[in-house]
């Protein structure tokens, strides 16, 4: 629930102060929030799968920031920037449909 | 905020399970996640019941850090679309402006050229233009074509009891040529290079038309020497007064001489070829 509380609380902090984005990160948050969704969307489902563990749920979610980040930013040294940015956002595209798949299934029976 | 939750919940006994991948996306570990009716629903309310422990504040933090990201994400990509780009993506986009902007550049000297090109060419149009009013009007005057106005000087002459010769009249007409007079009427006729006067059995016949006295002769030209040239010893004037006739020179300021008559086509002559002459 406090979740949810903080979901929200952080959305009206950012509409309300409006920040600029600092320069160097600028090219790496998109990816960032992107892999913040997909580990919310994995809790999520593993809160109905019964398997929900705040601490893996704590975890994944800074891992999946983490390495999403660093695959970008290896990406950028080596020249292939471009690609492997499209091709991390494509793999958690998809993860973030399977997993919204099984809530789906949870949820809706369907 | 309650007490923690009582219901055989499984999320306290996995704490320590590390083989949970970290994206937790994969089949259910148990069988206590049976698809029964509304106990996903359940499951969901119960999770959403405010429950304060360490790893819950945590994940609010780490929940409020998203949206918080994911709002100024979006507001970054509505504002400046530009600086959020990669490196590569910008070299790309200013080639892509570099060469627009030559292929403008040359766009704007083709079409610069063109224009001075038609500008010149109009004003060559507009010179040749002016000169060939100017030689017309010119033309027009000297051919007895278009009315003129003027100074120059007016000349009554009128008949004694002797009838006046034509020769009398011609030489008047000869004595305007030769002191410059540009236009000459004579009672109406306009006195062009191919007029000519003769003696009839009805009168004086000027271009064809009789004219009778009094003779009233208008000539364009300058007054301080057409009149003199009359007046000479033994010229016009003289001529006429020897013939039985008077006449009475009028210098003006502003004379109008109206009469006009066309050209005769030519049916023999022909311009030479080369000649450019006003």
């Amino acid at each position: 629930m406090i979740a949810v509380l903080g979901l929200v609380v952080g959305a009206l902090v950012g509409l309300f102060f409006e920040p600029a984005v600092p320069a160097g990160l600028q090219p790496y948050l998109p990816i960032a929030v992107v892999a913040a969704l997909d580990a919310l969307f994995g809790g999520l489902r593993a809160l109905l799968d019964g398997t929900f563990n705040d601490r893996v749920f704590i975890v994944s979610f800074l891992s999946n920031v983490v390495v999403a980040a660093l695959i970008v930013f290896l990406g950028d040294q080596l020249g292939v920037g471009t690609q492997l940015s499209t091709g991390v956002v494509v793999v958690l595209g998809i993860r973030i449909f399977s997993n919204a798949a099984a809530i789906r299934r949870h949820l809706f029976k369907a | 905020m309650t007490a923690p939750d009582a219901t055989p919940t499984p999320e306290d006994r996995q704490d320590d399970d590390a083989s949970a991948p970290a994206d937790q996306d994969v089949a259910p570990r148990h069988a206590e996640a049976a698809p029964e009716r509304g106990h996903a629903w359940r499951t969901l309310r119960r999770a959403l019941s405010p429950r304060l422990s360490t790893s819950r504040v945590v994940a609010a933090l780490l929940c409020a850090l998203l949206g918080f990201a994911l709002v100024v994400q979006v507001q970054q990509t509505q504002t400046e679309s530009l600086s959020s780009l990669r490196q590569s993506e910008l070299v790309r986009i200013l080639d892509e402006v570099t060469q627009r902007g030559g292929d403008l550049e040359n766009e704007v000297r083709t079409l610069r050229e063109q224009r001075d090109e038609l500008q010149s060419g109009t004003a060559d149009d507009a010179a040749a233009l002016e000169v060939a009013v100017e030689r017309a009007e010119r033309q027009g005057i000297l051919s007895g074509r278009l009315p003129a106005v003027g100074p120059g000087v007016t000349v009554r002459i009128t008949e004694g009891d002797t009838r006046l010769r034509a020769t009398a009249l011609l030489t008047v007409l000869e004595e305007l040529r030769n002191a410059g007079a540009e236009v000459i009427e004579l009672n109406g006729v306009r006195l062009v290079a191919s007029s000519y006067l003769i003696e009839t059995s009805e009168g004086i016949v000027v271009d064809g038309q009789i004219v009778s006295p009094p003779f009233l002769w208008a000539a364009i030209g300058d007054p301080s020497a057409l009149g003199p040239a009359l007046e000479i010893p033994g010229g016009a004037m003289s001529t006429i007064r020897t013939g039985g006739g008077m006449g009475r020179i009028d210098a003006v300021d502003e004379l109008e001489i109206n009469a006009v008559r066309e050209p005769a086509p030519l049916r023999y002559a022909e311009p030479a070829t080369g000649t450019d002459s006003a």
